[in-house]
């Protein structure tokens, strides 16, 4: 068994040709809380895609537990997927279920456990997210919040070993914030589980990661504790962390000048 | 010249560029059913799945189905009385309603509802599941979404069409025998006795398999389309409206070919 659960090597993979990440490389250590920053459109959701094996690299590796996702047969796929748990961005609930049925839906799936146990289980991960009162609603009746912490306990509904969180922090009023916030942290250490969580709000995921990954242009631009990075000179992360306007990350997609473009319709 | 002849060429990429997309269109559908025949089995050890599924497709399609069964029965009577009269035969109406109901009209029209009713609710539901990740998910939860989600709704479609085509038929006959007994005076005794002297067995076993291939092809293609639906709102709408029009034409297309080899 090695140290780091999952590991990234020199992946690259784009969409139509246009590379998103060149030659990424990154390690999650097992029992850890690591965090993925970078701006929007950098890639961050199609890492953790590609980590869950629903896309393939162009180039390069994943490995879970020393094992190439990309290379698993059906039965090895279902394994590996077996120990993950993932939090959509945008929640994904499943619109036909109740907010109860949602959670109990992994368990029912992949376990043959009596329902009276699926009952304690799933009341259990909904009162860890402070939603056990709102178990027969239905997902349209959900706030955007809601909906998150929904997907959060149906995510952990199975104990996995590796939890992927994309942007858990979103749209989350301050008071959820800090118990989701104490919740990652403390499922990872209760459960041993490793963290790797996606997200752009730095002082939350400061305030919780043991090591944090930059990405930027298709690369990993810096990495370190977060306090290293608070008191990094790197002026790619001095603008990341200080939510400067102007600095290396451009915070425009690629276009031409925009004074030009303009000038042209004119 | 140059310019009309790279027009023409263009024009013939975009014909070309359109061939190429249906074909590719019509073989990944055909990767899709043999996926869903392939990852069927767990759902046979979970019929409570299917049931299911045959509640919301079955189900919801029954009112519109037996509603239009009535009319189609009441017309056929009101124009076969007035030909077969011509002729003195009057009696015969019982055969030509229930021959036309259980030979063609009972499983065409019914899949033709079935497409517009079920099929469109199918495609829109998948096609949304995929834009909302759902699906996403559940390959994520090492569940897998074509065992879990397109097996089901295929075989409550395949199950429900013959079923509903049953039932269209006998409501049609009893639309026909309430205009032909009842307004038109025709004998009730000659009314069944000669469908049953004319109708057989075989029509019956003919409309079951019509109905059972229409069923296929109609699930099917909704599926397909929810499945392939680019994860948009304008492409679900786009996709559903693809579901009435293909499974119509494929639906009259089959009907003509079955038909053919019935009848030899
Ligand atoms: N299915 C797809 N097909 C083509 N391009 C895609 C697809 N999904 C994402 N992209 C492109 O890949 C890039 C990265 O997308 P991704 O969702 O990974 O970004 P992200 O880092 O998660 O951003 P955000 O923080 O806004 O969620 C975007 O520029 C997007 O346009
Ligand atoms: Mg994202």
């Amino acid at each position: 068994m090695t140290s780091h659960i999952v590991e990234i090597d020199d992946l690259s993979f784009g969409y139509k040709n246009k590379l998103l990440h060149k030659g990424i490389n990154m390690v999650f250590p097992r029992g850890k809380v690591v965090a993925i920053m970078g701006g929007s459109g950098s890639g961050k959701t199609t890492l953790l895609r590609l980590i869950g094996g629903q896309i393939k690299p162009t180039k390069g590796e994943v490995r879970v537990n020393g094992e190439v996702v990309h290379q698993q047969d059906r039965n090895g796929m279902f394994k590996l997927r077996r120990q993950m748990g993932m939090l959509f961005q945008h929640g994904a609930l499943f619109t036909d279920l109740s907010v109860f049925d949602n959670v109990a839906f992994p368990i029912r799936e992949l376990t043959g456990l009596p329902e009276s146990m699926i009952r304690d289980l799933v009341l259990m991960k909904l009162n860890a997210v402070g939603l056990r009162g709102a178990h027969t609603l239905m997902p349209p009746e959900l706030s955007g919040g809601m909906a998150r912490r929904v997907a959060l306990a149906r995510a952990i509904a199975l104990d996995p070993s590796i939890i992927m969180y994309d942007e858990p922090f979103a749209g989350l009023d301050p008071i959820s914030m800090g118990v989701i916030c104490d919740l990652i942290r403390s499922l990872n250490d209760a459960l041993g589980a490793t963290s790797i969580i996606v997200s752009h709000d730095v002082k939350e995921t400061f305030q919780i990661a043991d090591y944090v990954y930059f990405v930027a242009n298709g690369e990993v631009a810096a990495e370190g504790s977060p306090h290293d990075l608070i008191q990094s000179t790197l002026p790619f992360v001095h603008q990341f962390v200080h939510g400067e306007k102007d600095g290396p990350v451009p915070f425009h997609y690629t276009a031409p000048d925009y004074q030009q473009e303009l000038m042209q319709r004119g | 010249m140059a310019n009309i002849l790279s027009q023409i060429i263009r024009g013939l990429r975009k014909v070309g560029h359109r061939v190429g997309d249906q074909i590719w269109r019509l073989g990944a559908g055909a990767r899709l059913f043999f996926l869903t025949l392939t990852y069927s089995t767990e759902c046979f050890r979970r019929p409570r799945l299917i049931v299911r599924e045959m509640y919301f497709t079955g189900v919801m399609s029954l009112i519109i189905i037996l509603v239009s069964a009535f009319f189609v029965g009441m017309v056929l009577a009101l124009q076969g009385y007035n030909t077969l009269q011509k002729y003195g035969s009057s009696e015969s109406i019982g055969v030509l309603v229930a021959l036309a109901l259980v030979r063609e009209l009972g499983p065409v029209i019914t899949a033709l509802l079935f497409a517009g009713r079920a099929g469109t609710a199918m495609t829109a539901e998948i096609g949304l599941m995929k834009a909302t990740e759902q699906l996403s998910a559940m390959e994520m939860m090492a569940v897998n979404p074509i065992s879990r989600v397109i097996a089901p709704r295929f075989w409550a479609g395949v199950l429900s069409m013959p079923l509903l085509a049953c039932l269209f038929s006998m409501v049609g006959v009893l639309g026909g025998h309430l205009v032909a007994v009842a307004q038109i005076g025709v004998d009730v005794g000659a009314f069944w006795s000669q469908m049953q002297a004319n109708v057989e067995f075989v029509d019956v076993t003919n409309m079951l398999i019509k109905s059972l291939v229409f069923g296929v092809a109609c699930t099917m293609i909704a599926l397909f389309e929810g499945y392939d639906a680019p994860p948009t709102a304008e492409g679900v709408s786009h996709a559903t409206t693809r579901t009435v029009v293909i499974s119509a034409l494929s639906v009259l297309g089959l009907d003509f070919i079955l038909t053919s080899f019935m009848m030899v």
